[in-house]
């Protein structure tokens, strides 16, 4: 049925409808535009927002981003690599060193996160007040940087790799903790009533019923953490925590900028490399198990 | 024929078993494939754990330490008096997340359509923008603010841009990918009323893919606050400098006010805005839509 063989009536209050709807619209739009520009107003006060200065440092990014490759000749390409790259050698133990930190870290804060998962998933933790509390610690645990708890754990075991892995294990346990504890949550309970009918225990519940379950979704976050986790390995060297990070960040400070660009190299070559990687496995390893979201 | 569990003995079991083995376990390739890859994660595992010392007496010596130095000292927080001052730089921070989040979109929502591949004609031309959304991304924030603070000096501005540019690179794949998710038939709806090139975008794209770039940009302002927050380390502004400063002058109990201070701001912005997008955009089922872009 046409608009036009509608009854006169109804198509007048389909148009006075439609105009108040069309109002309303509008004013939503108004108000909440106001409101928009009135935040970016303030947050641009606050934070000393100058479009001047930042049209003025442009350039200055540019020369410096020039500053960070050297003069490399067609002809004398071979020599030119090789003195960029003169120091490759420490580069790329540290990148060694990197890798290794962000697969500890990943190992360690899911093995734990995994053991606080049980208590921070309703269906399994018991009590409501472990469930409370376990949840609120792993949030704060996973809402404090991975670069602050660095800084912490320079305090107690000095400079180097070790303080980087431990601040990264804590925040892993914080991100697996929670993630885990939702796959926890989506089990389906019957296959337990299985295990529970045919005279299990709890170990053989949790081996029989809730492992198969959870496994693909566990292992999937697992390989994504450590995708993240190499990351975060990259950086918390900047505070004296290991890894390449720390090369980077001294010869930034040295004002080293062609080693600092073969740095960013590396490390560009490496997070790409290791997305593409990851990726793939994840999709041939887990297939299309549920990628949750 | 009904076959009773109780019934069974343990002879008509092994019967089974030897009939049908793979029924009752895997292949001896497969468990083979299975334990090597086991022993391969646990070997590699102590092999870092002995790296990086973990297996030494210093470690133990160290977690102590932890335990009695920066967690005991931790409590009670201390420095209330600065309390306004560390209220004004978390603000700081936030407004910097904010810009940055700002920024990032805008510079992303016109290139975001040359990533599409349904909107773009030229491949290379699509695949080169994805590609330069990828490289802006793979420097995390932190290195970004590093290089700014060396080229447009110390201060909010360093970390803005550096906010900003990793926005940029994840906002295109993020944006060009809802473009990608896009129903044509809405398009075509408008191409037959005879809609020219620009109202097929006012009133065939945009409604579609508006909701879902709100909703994926305000997630992004959320996570922007954290990573706003560490920037003052390299000095590009916001709360994280004074954080670093007291942690490294030792001053834990000022540093766990700050800390406070951060993760309050933290849950309150996040409160904030997952009200917002349920309110505005209404998908509560999405909570976290880039989860597979960004660090949470």
């Amino acid at each position: 049925m046409s608009v036009a063989s509608a009854p006169r009536g109804q198509s007048a209050r389909f148009a006075a409808e439609y105009a108040t709807h069309r109002r309303h619209k509008k004013v939503y739009a108004i108000l909440f535009g106001a409101a928009f520009a009135l935040c970016t107003i303030a947050a641009g006060i606050t934070a000393n927002f100058d479009v001047l200065k930042l049209v003025e440092g442009l350039p200055r990014t540019t020369e410096f981003l020039l500053k960070l490759v050297p003069p490399i000749g067609v002809a004398t390409f071979t020599a030119d690599m090789r003195e960029w790259y003169w120091d490759i050698n420490k580069w790329m133990e540290s990148l060694l060193n990197t890798l290794l930190m962000a697969w500890l870290a990943t190992v360690l804060g899911t093995l734990i996160g995994g053991f606080f998962s049980f208590f921070a998933a309703r269906n399994l933790a018991g009590h409501y007040l472990i469930y409370w509390t376990t949840r609120r610690l792993l949030e704060i645990v996973r809402t404090v940087p991975d670069i602050v708890w660095a800084l912490m754990f320079i305090i107690a075991f000095g400079i180097g790799p070790l303080a980087g892995i431990l601040a990264i294990t804590v925040h892993t346990v914080g991100a697996q903790g929670k993630l885990f504890a939702e796959v926890n949550e989506n089990i389906s309970p019957l296959p337990i009533d299985g295990i529970r009918a045919a005279g299990g225990n709890w170990w053989q519940e949790i081996r029989y019923a809730v492992l198969p379950q959870v496994m693909p979704n566990y292992m999937s976050y697992t390989f994504w953490r450590l995708e993240l986790n190499v990351r975060s390995a990259t950086i918390v060297g900047f505070v004296g925590a290991g890894g390449i990070g720390h090369d980077l960040f001294t010869s930034v400070q040295q004002l080293y900028f062609a080693d600092a660009g073969a740095i960013l190299l590396i490390v560009v070559a490496t997070i790409m490399l290791i997305d593409v990687l990851s990726e793939s496995f994840r999709h041939s390893a887990i297939g299309k198990a549920s990628f949750a979201q | 024929m009904t076959v009773r569990l109780a019934n069974l003995s343990a002879l008509d079991i092994a019967a089974e078993r030897a009939r049908l083995p793979r029924m009752f376990s895997r292949s001896p390739g497969e468990r083979i494939r299975q334990w090597s890859g086991w022993i391969v994660v646990i070997a590699l595992t102590l092999y870092c754990l002995h790296r990086f010392g973990f297996l030494s007496k210093d470690f133990l010596h160290g977690l102590t330490k932890f335990a009695a130095v920066v967690v005991a000292q931790l409590f009670p927080p201390t420095g209330f008096d600065n309390l306004p001052m560390f209220l004004k730089v978390m603000g700081e921070t936030i407004a910097m997340a904010f810009i940055g989040t700002l920024l990032g979109a805008l510079f992303a929502f016109p290139l975001s359509f040359l990533a599409s591949k349904n909107m773009m004609r030229s491949r290379p031309l699509q695949f080169g923008t994805r590609r330069f959304a990828d490289l802006l991304r793979s420097f995390d924030y932190l290195i970004w603010a590093l290089i700014f603070v060396r080229a447009i000096g110390l201060g909010p501005l360093a970390g803005i841009m550096a906010i900003a540019i990793v926005e940029t690179g994840t906002f295109i794949k993020l944006y060009s990918e809802a473009i990608e998710n896009l129903d044509r038939k809405q398009i075509d709806g408008v191409t037959a009323a005879g809609g020219n090139g620009l109202q097929r975008i006012r009133f065939g794209v945009l409604p579609q893919v508006l909701p879902m770039m709100l909703s994926n940009t305000l997630y992004m302002f959320e996570h922007n606050v954290r990573s706003a927050s560490i920037l003052g380390i390299v000095g590009a502004g916001g709360i994280g400098f004074l954080l670093a400063d007291r942690l490294r002058a030792y001053e834990l109990q000022e540093a766990c006010l700050i800390i406070i201070v951060l993760v309050v701001a933290v849950y309150a912005i996040d409160w904030l805005s997952k009200a917002l997008r349920e309110r505005l955009i209404g998908d509560h089922r999405r909570r976290e839509p880039v989860d597979d872009a960004q660090q949470t």
